[in-house]
Order: C-alpha cells, then sequence, then structure tokens
C-alpha cells in the first residue's frame, strides 16, 4: 500500500483538478446560454427568409439562371470544415475530422485521388489536423470564433460565392455540428453551393394562403437579391450550431470529468484512512508489545 | 399595423401600434401605411423612419439592406 504522504499528495492533486474541471463546466454553460440565444433568435430569421424565398421561386421558373443553383459535374470539390479552437470538450472534434476524411474518402475518392478536393478550416483544431496531415488546406478562418458576428460570417460567406461562380470550385460542402441540445449534436454534411433545388426545400409542408403579394420591383430581381443573403445566413447559422455544438459538448465532458474525479477522490481517501489505521495499530502494537517485555 | 424588424443577430424593434414605416427600398424610398396590400420587396443600405400611431416621435434605424414582407397588416423586415 502507499504511503501516507503519497496519498495526500495525490489526494490534493485529484482536488485541484476537479477544481478546475468544475469551473470550466461553469464556464462552457454560461457561454452555451449566451450561444443558444443566438441561434434560437437566428433560427426563425432563416425559416423566414426561406419561406420567402421558397414562395418565389415556386412561382417562377428562373432559378437555373442563377449561377448559384448551377448544377455542374463535380470535379473541384471544397469542403468547409467547421470545429473548434479548443480543445477539452470530449470527442467533438475527433468525430468531425473522422467525418471529413471518412467522407473525403468515401463520396469524393475519385476526386480526393486527383487530388481536387480542397478544405477551408474553421476553429484552430481542425486546421493543425488537416494541415498535419498534408490535405490540401487553402484557407483557415479560427479567428471567426473569436468574433462570431453575422458581419464576419459574410465575409467568408462572399468569399466561397465568388469562387463558385468564378469555377474554382463545382461544389461547396459544409462539415458541422448541428445543435439540438445541450448534450446532442448532430453531425452533419450540407450542401452548400450549387443551391439544393427547391424541390428539396418544397417537402417541409407549409400549409400557407397564397397571399396576392405585390413584388416590387419584380420577383427575378427580388430572387437574384435574396439568394445570397440566403447563403450568408445559412453559413453564419452553421457557424452558429458549430459554437453552441462546442460549448454544450466541453459543458458535458467537464461535467464527467468532475464526476469521475469525485469517485477517484473517494477511493483514495478510504485508502488514505485505511493507511493510517495500518500505522496507528501498528504504532499502538509497538507500545503493548514493548509494556509486555518490560514486565515480563 | 404590427411591425417587427429583426437582425440575424437580435430583433431591433417590435410594435403594435405603428402608424407609418418608411424603408430604403432598392429602386428608391417608399413607405407602408395601415391596411397595405400585401408586398415582397428588397431594400438596400439606408434608414427606416418609424412613426407610431399618435406620436410625433420619429424612430430610425440603420441597415445595410433587407427584406420586407407586408401581409395582413403585419410587416416583417429581416434587415443586415
Amino acid at each position: 500500500m502507499a504511503g501516507l504522504k503519497d496519498v495526500r499528495i495525490r489526494i490534493a492533486s485529484v482536488k485541484s483538478t476537479q477544481q478546475i474541471t468544475n469551473a470550466m463546466k461553469m464556464v462552457a454553460a454560461s457561454k452555451l446560454r449566451r450561444a443558444q440565444t443566438a441561434i434560437i433568435k437566428l433560427r426563425p430569421y432563416a425559416a423566414k427568409l426561406r419561406e420567402i424565398l421558397q414562395n418565389l421561386s415556386a412561382s417562377i421558373d428562373h432559378s437555373d439562371e442563377n449561377v448559384f443553383s448551377q448544377e455542374r459535374k463535380p470535379e473541384k470539390i471544397l469542403l468547409v470544415v467547421i470545429a473548434s479552437n479548443r480543445g477539452l470538450c470530449g470527442a467533438f472534434n475527433s468525430n468531425i475530422m473522422k467525418m471529413a476524411v471518412h467522407f473525403t474518402e468515401t463520396t469524393y475518392s475519385q476526386q480526393f485521388s486527383k487530388n481536387n478536393v480542397s478544405f477551408i478550416t474553421i476553429g484552430r483544431k481542425a486546421s493543425e489536423y488537416f494541415r498535419k496531415r498534408k490535405y490540401n488546406v487553402l484557407e483557415s478562418h479560427d479567428e471567426l470564433f473569436d468574433q462570431l458576428t453575422f458581419a464576419n460570417a459574410s465575409i467568408l460567406a462572399e468569399k466561397l460565392m465568388k469562387g463558385f461562380a468564378a469555377k474554382d470550385f463545382d461544389r461547396i460542402d459544409l462539415i458541422y455540428n448541428q445543435f439540438k441540445n445541450a448534450a446532442v449534436q448532430r453531425l452533419i454534411v450540407e450542401q452548400y453551393l450549387p443551391i439544393a433545388p427547391p424541390q428539396a426545400m418544397a417537402q417541409s409542408p407549409v400549409a400557407r394562403v397564397e397571399a396576392d403579394y405585390i413584388f416590387e420591383p419584380d420577383k427575378e430581381v427580388i430572387v437574384r437579391e435574396l439568394i445570397p443573403k440566403t447563403l450568408r445566413i445559412q453559413l453564419f447559422k452553421a457557424a452558429l450550431d458549430s459554437f453552441a455544438s462546442e460549448q454544450g459538448a466541453r459543458m458535458t465532458a467537464m461535467q464527467k470529468a468532475t464526476e469521475n474525479a469525485k469517485d477517484l477522490l473517494r477511493d483514495l481517501n478510504i485508502s488514505y484512512n485505511k493507511a493510517r489505521q495500518n500505522a496507528i495499530t501498528n504504532a499502538i502494537l509497538e507500545i503493548v508489545s514493548g509494556a509486555e517485555a518490560l514486565k515480563g | 399595423m404590427k411591425v417587427e424588424i429583426i437582425t440575424p443577430d437580435s430583433t431591433i424593434f417590435t410594435g403594435d401600434n405603428v402608424g407609418l414605416i418608411q424603408l430604403p427600398g432598392i429602386d428608391g424610398s417608399f413607405e407602408v401605411l395601415n391596411n397595405h396590400a400585401p408586398l415582397i420587396s428588397v431594400l438596400r443600405k439606408g434608414k427606416i423612419k418609424l412613426i407610431n400611431k399618435g406620436e410625433k416621435v420619429e424612430h430610425f434605424f440603420e441597415i445595410n439592406g433587407g427584406v420586407i414582407e407586408v401581409v395582413n397588416n403585419k410587416v416583417l423586415v429581416l434587415a443586415e
């Protein structure tokens, strides 16, 4: 059995670790709350925008003319991988890397063998991972999470749209964690460009009374204006989703760590007490046998 | 009429008793009054002016473009 002093030192170290994980849990919880309100506020906005666009594209058939909905043979692929800047959030980052690599090697294996799959990473963990493994990382936007605002996300969205319009890429996909609740994240791959055809979107049963709208100036112009807007929103939403998921994942991971520390502490305390008792018993035994010897 | 102005980051205005709203349309400024017909339009960068019914105070909001939908006396501005 370990000596008394060793056990005491271990107890102290586990205790301080527990304090750290507990503090991190609190921090993640408060960040999560903020991220959650942001994403909840954005969802109706995105939903409304999509609804308007849907209303419009149902009534006109010009969506094919738009550059952003142009289907091309997917030769050059761009994957936007959204992870986190910091670790200690359980399997959050490793899951997303695994998913991205798996996705590249299965769905885009042909393009990948021709070295036509590029990456844009958001989040330091993803940047490091793909750089180290010599994937074709074009850009990293780790700073997005420092100031997660719509304006900053728009800059990146503009860049993606330009790349697509200039035919630098034939297809752009987003890979990120969608926020469900604090404990559950859903890993998803989302087609960003070209825009998924409206049939797919129209499946959601929005029973809407068709109002006789006035369109100002006209439908085509509105659709042309709306599409880049929805794309900007889509990217911003993905980033927000991922950020909220990260905080949720960190909170649960730190909660578990704190609980584990508690279990560990209990075991350590028991062995400490046993060792102490042992030492006392030994000391008493010595005294008693010493006294016996004197009597003799 | 009911007016809601929302941006991706937050809701910047909601009101039930708006008498007039002036918006920077893509082809020039326009106003929406009570009982306007259903309308969808695109906005450019500019200022939204808003006056509550029975009040003289004007409220202003800066936007970087957006979309407006008017239906059933409800005005929804998705600003940027």
